[in-house]
């Protein structure tokens, strides 16, 4: 019994170095020197060196593109909560003709691999005036992730009780004064994993920017790693530090919000 | 202005629901539905730059399935992403099965553990790309440096066309294990404990456990993790895109559809201008093979699933 629970527990164990290792080696090659790399690419710093960190930070656009990922992300992540709430409460709260069709035309987007749509979508992006506009990835991004969102929300709204808004309205609570007062505070938890998990496809995306995006001002992070490995790719150390300045903030908020990223990424797939 | 007439509450709760639904509706139309009948359409365009030029009937399609130099491309590629395919549903899926039986035992620091096996998830396919592009240089890596410190000569893994794609698979595996893992661990800790406690007391091993009684308690995830698991294989992009480049270098022995695609609709030195016919063509093509197996993989797996 003990051996065999010894075996499941050395799996973990390799997990978890094969896993950690990598980033380890990444965030330690950050703070070391190009020579210091190339003689030994496994070595410890010799001493807290913070020099690449700072080329990253000044001596290129990584705060550009940290700059444009977060508005892009957060203008995406509080479009489709907004439209995607919205959506979900009229299809969760209120019987109408064709509710059922309306509900089948969300969904049906999450089948959808809209990159293979990439083509006709630039085009329509050109015939809006969208090309090489945040607005036109902002809209793409509403548009994917409006049919999980408003999934998820559906769901977890047609779940709440119908007495607290019958006795909001009979005080003569209009209805968005009910919708927003009353429902969506306890839609919080719903909102959280739908907010996740588009955010993290989001703040990761490559392919959309990468057709949709031109302008050098414009680029996201990722796009700006790809930018920048092409321009230091001699200079190792800086690689390692950009690499790790960009695979920070999520990490950090993964690691204070592990349970509901897990929850908001596995959900979709669950249910 | 005189004071109108109030709506009869009716009329006026469906404006409210109208309301509510309009946004939504209005970008999913004209970014989802209005793009992808467009995609169809295109397949059979011949277009000027961004510009439709008629309609060519099949000829894209005949051209990028059986037309050099076309169709050797096409082939070579669909061939890449079976091998990806078959090797993440063994390599990647395999061991996140045993990982969430591992998990499932609640052993000390299980939850440690699942946020460990789950960091690399959250990560983007870029940086996770490079990363492990830098990790794998023959000289400089920190792969052969470990390597050489059991005594074994490493190679260059993403230069020789017999390592290149499956270094990059490995990456992928890396990148995404977690995630069938824990969709596994969900779906045993569903498995009522009485069960398998119940197998443990008539003597089952962990194998037997694994192999008779768990497997088919999780069909339902394993369902969804073969369809996920193809759907994004079949996806393939950013990882080959960063560690190997656009051309699916060494010599073609990493290109797969996705880079293909780009290619053909985008422009590269090798395909020359963006071509949005041929490329159409490919991404319908594409999207017909993930959308059929895809349903008769769901079909075939749904059926083997029982009800708890």
């Amino acid at each position: 019994m003990t051996e065999r629970r010894l075996a499941w527990q050395l799996l973990l164990g390799a997990n978890a170095v094969i896993m950690i290792l990598p980033l380890l080696v990444m965030l330690l090659s950050a703070t070391r020197t190009n020579a210091e790399i190339f003689a030994s690419p496994l070595g410890l710093p010799t001493r807290a060196a913070l020099a690449n960190v700072v080329k990253v930070w000044q001596e290129t656009d990584f705060p550009l593109y940290l700059a444009n990922s977060v508005i892009v992300t957060t203008g995406s992540v509080a479009a489709i909560l907004v439209f995607g709430t919205m959506a979900a409460y009229a299809l969760a709260r209120y019987r109408f003709r064709g509710a059922g069709a309306v509900y089948l035309f969300f969904v049906a987007g999450l089948m959808l691999p809209l990159k293979l749509a990439i083509i006709p979508l630039f085009i329509q992006l050109d015939t809006l005036h969208l090309l090489d506009t945040r607005l036109g990835l902002i809209l793409v991004y509403v548009a994917m992730g409006l049919p999980s969102a408003v999934f998820i929300l559906t769901g977890f709204l047609r779940t709440l009780p119908g007495e607290l808004e019958e006795s909001a309205r009979l005080d003569g609570a209009c209805e968005l004064m009910v919708m927003l007062r009353i429902m969506l505070p306890l839609a919080r938890p719903a909102l959280v994993i739908a907010g996740i998990q588009n955010a993290v496809p989001i703040w990761n995306d490559f392919f959309f920017p990468l057709v949709i995006l031109t302008s050098d001002r414009l680029k996201t992070l990722p796009q700006g790693l790809t930018i920048f490995m092409g321009e230091f790719n001699t200079d190792w150390g800086v690689l390692f530090a950009g690499l790790t300045l960009a695979a920070l903030p999520i990490t950090l908020v993964y690691i204070a919000l592990s349970r509901q990223f897990i929850a908001g990424l596995t959900q979709g797939a669950i249910k | 202005m005189t004071r109108r007439r109030p709506l009869p509450p009716k009329v006026r709760r469906g404006l409210w629901v109208a309301c509510l639904l309009a946004p939504a509706a209005a970008v999913m139309t004209l970014f989802v539905v209005v793009p992808v009948l467009g995609a169809f359409a295109d397949a059979f365009r011949s277009f000027q730059g961004p510009r439709p030029t008629g309609w060519v009937g099949l000829a894209n399609l005949r051209d990028v399935l059986f037309v050099a130099p076309y169709a050797a491309a096409t082939w070579r590629a669909l061939g890449h992403n079976i091998v990806v395919l078959l090797s993440l549903m063994v390599v990647q899926n395999g061991l996140a099965y045993l990982i969430a039986f591992a998990l499932l035992k609640a052993l000390p620091g299980h939850r440690v553990h699942q946020v460990i096996v789950f960091l690399p998830v959250v990560l983007s396919a870029i940086v996770v790309g490079i990363l492990w592009k830098l990790l794998l240089n023959p000289i400089f890596g920190a792969v052969n440096e470990t390597l050489a410190l059991i005594g074994i000569q490493g190679l260059p893994w993403l230069g020789d066309a017999r390592t290149a794609l499956g270094s990059i698979i490995a990456a992928n595996a890396w990148h995404w294990m977690g995630f069938p893992a824990l969709i596994f661990l969900a779906a045993m800790q569903r498995i009522p404990r009485e069960a398998l406690e119940a197998a443990r007391i008539d003597g089952a091993t962990d194998r037997v456990l694994l192999a008779r009684i768990i497997w088919p308690l999780v069909a339902p995830a394993t369902t969804i993790v073969v369809v996920l698991t193809f759907i994004g294989s079949f996806n393939w992009f950013e990882l080959p895109y960063v560690m190997t480049g656009l051309e699916g270098s060494p010599g073609g022995a990493t290109d797969v559809l996705g880079l293909l695609f780009y290619r053909t609709a985008f422009g590269a030195v090798s395909s020359g201008l963006e071509d949005f016919g041929h490329g159409s063509a490919l991404a319908v093509l594409m999207f017909v093979v993930v959308a059929a197996v895809s349903a008769v993989a769901l079909r075939v797996l749904r059926a083997r699933e029982i009800e708890l």
